[in-house]
């Protein structure tokens, strides 16, 4: 099976969308710029300007467009570039994406898929954050947040079959991480979790780029024979904790490891439900490694500290164990 | 005021004129009468059955309104699109939107055309190409102008109509519909309905311009101003506009000159204007313009507009009993399978569903 980045997987499920006549992507220098992170590169030049469509720096007027031509019965993909501008069109996503088909008593959908990007390097405050948890928390909306090419590739296509709204979230740091893909079309279904690593001693949950961070810890402590087990969630609305609630009763202690604040952030609600439902199960007290509770500071050495490293989550798992 | 009330005043009696142009037969004209009344007695009744606590949450009513919605609406073809904002109740009824499903909707029946589940600002039928009220203002913008990409990249010539009030003028996705409808050359016809106040906030005191149209020159765009108080200026005007749409040259700006005559809901005391000032706005009522029009030029009898009346009495007393005796929406609304077109099940299940 060929191997290659998440980059080159989204841009195949793209291409193969692409294949259906009301799909259409519209963003922010998507086309002529070439693409800030390459995912559409050259779609300009292969499906014309009016499927590849470069819009005016106006978020809201992105996601309210493809929203309401998603009502009348196209496929739209919106971009937008850094998840940190998604902040100005949430009216758009959360008053309307999210509300439509329910408020509406179910007479019309909203089948879009907002791609956007988690991330940060030395981007300070405003271009280091992620609102995983202000998405997640909205009824009417898909979200998800995969690992792997494989998965980018199968969910994005899912995302974009789908008839209800989908918030698609990658990461900048992923976008060079490969693995095998098929070349073939096949989708991933959405609202499934998996088993990243098996392991008998402890369970990490986790899910987007802390996936491979987990991986790297549990590399090192596999070397003192410690075995985690990992589970990447791949879906945080709706949230299948079938997985990892399986693994938990099984190695009966857990860390969970999210890339945002931990204050009401997505671990929390993991960690609470692993608590409501695993509790006859539970050894030690759950333990949660997240960014540190700061604006995202500049200076690379304050960076590194308020982010999630492998050793910290090393830490975490040592700790839990203890 | 004066500046404001001089204009509806200077373009009062364009329709006698119009009338002979547009060469209307007397059952047209009589029926922008019709819809215009039924708007009126529909919204007095919703008025009594909110007292009477039938009606819950927020009630806008468009009473004083009704020629710029009939006005632009005719204009309408049933394969275009209508995009409104949460005073929405005259834009469903001139969609021909059924008053029972309306009236059902106030009172949170399943019958409702949302099941029960929108209210007020959320009348919606998809079956008319009414797309909806959205309560956020201007925040459904965007989503005329996505539809009306949705129009043009599908090679339809249906065109998308978006009501707003002054208010939403001043926001953000205001100027980005107009930036993006002109600069794809959509087919959105953007109307303005000029009621003077921003809910209870003056226009003077809410927009720098108060010419609204003017705001269009920004985009390089077509606009005009227009009596939203006389339907048959208002249907010329919307059939201009959506003539410009439809044959590929983009949007249009239409600033239709209106005026509230109940409060912007009704828990709203109106200090912001006097009572006088509604009595002098109440001389330039539509339907009684429109009334006596019919009347002088001989297009319909006293006696017949008196049983079109008592005809729409009916039919909203009609209305109320269908809503009273209509069942609830049910318990499946606030599951899942209500919020998604496509719902997952996950374990544990959201719910224990």
């Amino acid at each position: 099976m060929p191997v290659i980045t998440v980059r080159e997987a989204l841009r195949q499920a793209l291409h193969e969308a692409m294949q259906d006549e009301r799909v259409f992507i519209i963003g922010e220098d998507i086309g002529h710029y070439g693409s800030t992170y390459g995912v559409t590169a050259g779609f300009l030049e292969q499906y014309g300007p009016e499927r590849i469509r470069d819009a005016p720096i106006a978020e809201s007027g992105i996601v309210g467009i493809a929203i309401g031509a998603a009502m009348v019965g196209m496929r739209p993909i919106a971009e937008i570039m850094s998840v940190n501008f998604s902040l100005l069109a949430f009216d758009m996503l959360f008053n309307h994406a999210a509300k439509i088909y329910a408020m509406f008593g179910g007479q019309m959908t909203v089948p879009m898929v907002l791609r956007t990007t988690n991330g940060w390097t030395q981007l300070s405050a405003t271009h280091s954050q992620s609102f995983d948890v202000y998405f997640a928390h909205m009824p009417g909306l898909k979200v998800v947040a995969p690992a792997t090419p494989y998965d980018m590739k199968g969910m994005l296509k899912a995302a974009i079959e789908d008839p209800d709204p989908v918030v698609f979230i990658e990461h900048t740091l992923m976008y060079t991480v490969k693995g095998e893909v098929p070349e073939e079309s096949y989708t991933v279904p959405l609202g499934k979790a998996r088993l990243a690593r098996e392991g008998r001693d402890i369970t990490v949950v986790t899910y987007s780029r802390m996936v491979h961070l987990s991986q790297q810890a549990a590399d090192i402590l596999a070397r003192d024979g410690i075995e985690v087990e990992i589970v990447d969630l791949r879906t945080l609305r709706p949230l299948d904790m079938s997985v990892a609630l399986e693994s938990f009763k099984k190695t009966n202690r857990a860390v969970v490891v999210t890339e945002d604040w931990q204050s009401f952030g997505t671990s929390a609600e993991i960690a609470a439900r692993l608590y409501e439902y695993g509790f006859d199960y539970l050894d030690a007290p759950i333990a949660r490694v997240n960014f540190r509770e700061v604006p995202m500071p500049y200076s690379k050495n304050l960076e590194l500290q308020t982010v999630v490293t492998v050793d910290r989550i090393v830490q975490a798992i040592r700790k839990t164990l203890s | 005021m004066a500046h404001h009330d001089d204009y509806a005043h200077t373009s009062a009696g364009a329709s006698p004129a119009l009338l002979n142009d547009s060469r209307l037969d007397a059952a047209t004209l009589i029926d922008y009468y019709r819809q215009m009344v039924l708007i009126r007695r529909f919204e007095e009744k919703c008025q009594e059955m909110y007292t009477k606590a039938k009606i819950g949450g927020f009630l806008h009513l468009y009473i004083g309104e009704e020629a710029t919605a009939v006005g632009a609406i005719a204009a309408l073809r049933p394969q275009d699109h209508i995009f409104t904002h949460y005073r929405d109740h005259g834009h469903a009824i001139a969609r021909g939107l059924d008053i029972n499903a309306l009236m059902a909707e106030l009172f949170g029946k399943v019958t409702g055309c949302s099941k029960g589940l929108g209210g007020s600002m959320h009348f919606a039928d998809v079956s008319k190409n009414f797309w909806g009220g959205y309560a956020i203002v201007g925040s459904h913008l965007p989503l005329a102008v996505g539809a009306a990409l949705g129009m043009k990249m599908q090679r339809k010539d249906s065109v998308v109509m978006a009501f707003f009030g002054d208010g939403a003028t001043n926001g953000g996705e205001f100027y980005e519909s107009l930036n993006f409808a002109q600069l794809w050359k959509l087919p959105v016809i953007f109307v303005c309905e000029n009621n003077l106040y921003a809910m209870g906030t003056p226009l003077e005191v809410h927009s720098s311009v108060t010419e609204l149209y003017r705001k269009a020159c920004a985009f390089g765009m077509t606009s005009e101003r227009v009596d939203g108080n006389d339907v048959l200026v208002m249907r010329e005007a919307a059939l201009r506009a959506v003539e410009h749409a439809r044959s590929g040259k983009g949007p249009v700006l239409l600033e239709a000159m209106t005026y509230r005559f109940r409060g912007h809901s009704a828990q709203d005391t109106q200090k912001y204007r006097t009572k006088e000032d509604i009595e002098r706005h109440r001389r330039n009522d539509p339907i009684a313009r429109f009334r006596a029009l019919l009347l002088n030029e001989g297009i319909a009898t006293e006696q017949q507009l008196r049983d079109i009346d008592r005809m729409i009495d009916d039919q909203v007393e009609a209305a109320v009993r269908f809503a009273d005796e209509s069942p609830e929406p049910g318990h499946e609304w606030i599951t899942q399978a209500g919020v998604y077109a496509a719902p997952i099940a996950v374990d544990p299940p959201i719910h224990g569903e």
